[in-house]
């Protein structure tokens, strides 16, 4: 057998233990159960490490369930274990369909660990804006920035978790939530925002411009309170650290 | 043989940092000669762990340790990983870059563990393509470590120790040699320990790896959460007389102890090294 073929069988017994390769990659099971079982144990153990919060909530009988499942139908393919806790998410909404509480802590675990190591940007500076052209800004919103629009209270369940306090049963919202996690310094953070105020962020990010969100502030509450109310985000992204780059600043 | 400098033949006593440790190393003046570091725990885009690095960095030289290259697969290395690594390697200038003689990866399965490879011409020509492909895209030459393993194939034609001095040879490639996982293997395959030694090539071992293993079901087990046995500090005291001195860290993943034991075991092999190698 060449290095090609006994590295396939190799994948193939560690992620479907098929005995016919493992007759042919050794006579003596037991080093191959070694290598099965730290293959296992490493991707579950990652998932613990990863989805804290979703495990206690669940409890451990049905997150080793839902994790077995997830190996079973997701092989590995980043060099990093630290991506192996993508699509989790997904593996909850075939698991346990009708939850999407659960699916929704996954999204919060996810994007905390991803915010956590995105990549660096600097806060915007407020001293700059005093020379900032409005009308043709372009805002640049921090990397490690996550939105979602969340159905249930997994926000509040995540939280009391996180503080180590009882966690509120589930329930559904009574209209959807819009949910950010972003990091600050070096502490990913998770905030649940006010309908208008998430869509006020969703729209400012995918357009990029402040007279863009100006107009469409203005169109929903007026001109005076539109403006004031664009000026108010503005500044609450910039204190959040949510805000990192301000184009079209004129130089002084 | 390729034209990449040398790694440092001696650099000391160190640990591997361990997030338990953090605050002594960042807070407190820790006396080791380096420190060890998982490169792919660093190869990310920014957040906390790029920045505790570099802190500890201004303090201690750090060595980068990979467990993701995997140099012995046989449809190549992923360019994606060279790169990151690269990254880290500018950023951090390290006083060694190594990795694992194993293989974790083919076509775009990874299985993240290290996986034993036959000892044979084949492999040995496709490692030694794979380790000059890492040198040159990193600029230097690496380190690279016998693993500990639970599966011999039946009919490789060479040694552990043999397939290593020829990897050395044909690549300019140095050792890290972990002295467990030469414990480890020997007791599940039934070699001689300290043949083993004698049989490496002496003036390609960098760096050495001291640890602790479990015993299994009927296998020992690499698990890096027990505190070195005696065994295998008399393979390290054997090694190092072989080998002269040669930079030696006290190698622990898990159940991780406060950083006074490991300091005590490095103070032992810091004295072991010392008369060992005079």
């Amino acid at each position: 057998m060449n290095l090609n073929m006994m590295q396939r069988d190799f994948r193939r017994w560690l992620t479907t233990a098929d005995m016919a390769c493992a007759h042919r990659l050794a006579a003596d099971r037991r080093g191959l159960d070694v290598y099965q079982n730290n293959y296992r144990v490493q991707l579950m153990g990652c998932l613990e490490a990863t989805y804290p919060i979703l495990r206690t909530f669940i409890g451990d009988a049905a997150f080793r369930h839902a994790a077995a499942v997830h190996i079973q139908r997701n092989p590995p393919r980043a060099w990093t274990l630290d991506a192996y806790g993508a699509g989790v998410e997904a593996t909850l909404r075939t698991v346990f369909p009708d939850n999407p509480d659960l699916h929704e802590l996954a999204w919060i675990e996810w994007s905390l660990a991803t915010a956590f190591v995105a990549r660096d940007a600097a806060p915007l500076d407020p001293a700059r804006l005093a020379h900032a052209d409005w009308d043709r800004a372009r805002l640049g919103f921090a990397p490690s920035l996550h939105m979602a629009r969340l159905t249930t209270n997994a926000a509040d369940i995540w939280s009391a978790l996180q503080d180590g306090i009882e966690a509120p049963e589930a329930a559904m919202l009574p209209a959807p939530a819009g949910a950010i996690v972003w990091r600050r310094g070096h502490v990913a953070r998770l905030r649940v925002l006010a309908a208008a105020d998430f869509e006020a962020l969703q729209f400012a990010r995918a357009e990029g411009s402040f007279g863009a969100l100006c107009t469409r502030l203005v169109e929903r509450l007026g001109a005076d309170d539109g403006i004031a109310r664009a000026g108010a985000l503005l500044a609450e992204w910039i204190g959040n650290e949510l805000l990192t780059r301000v184009s079209g600043i004129r130089q002084s | 043989m390729p034209a990449h400098p040398s790694p440092p033949t001696f650099a000391g006593y160190g640990l591997g940092l361990r997030r338990e440790h953090y605050r002594d190393f960042l807070e407190t003046h820790v006396p080791v000669d380096f420190v060890e570091v998982i490169s792919e725990n660093f190869m990310v885009a920014g957040g906390q762990p790029l920045d505790i690095l570099r802190r500890v960095r201004e303090r201690h030289p750090v060595a980068l340790h990979g467990v993701s290259m995997s140099i012995g697969s046989a449809d190549g290395l992923r360019r994606d990983y060279l790169v990151r690594l690269k990254a880290l390697v500018a950023a951090v200038d390290p006083l060694y870059v190594s990795d694992h003689l194993s293989w974790s990866r083919i076509g775009r399965f990874n299985s993240h563990d290290l996986l034993p490879l036959p000892y044979t011409d084949e492999a040995l020509d496709v490692v030694c393509t794979n380790i000059a492909r890492a040198q040159d895209a990193l600029g230097r030459a690496l380190l690279f470590e016998n693993p500990s393993s639970y599966l011999a194939f039946a009919g490789a034609p060479m040694t552990e120790w043999e397939f290593l001095a020829r990897m050395c040879e044909r690549t300019g490639c140095g050792l890290l040699l972990d002295v467990n996982n030469v414990y480890v293997s020997a007791a599940n395959h039934g070699f001689d320990p300290f043949a083993y030694l004698d049989g490496i090539p002496a003036q390609h071992v960098r760096q050495v790896h001291l640890a602790g293993h479990s015993q299994g079901d009927g296998l020992l087990i690499d698990t890096h959460d027990q505190p070195v046995p005696d065994g295998v500090w008399a393979l390290y005291a054997h090694a190092v007389a072989r080998c002269g001195p040669v930079a030696t860290m006290i190698e622990r993943d898990a159940d991780i102890p406060p950083l006074s034991e490991l300091l005590a075991e490095l103070a032992l092999a810091r004295r072991l090294g010392l008369r060992e190698a005079a």
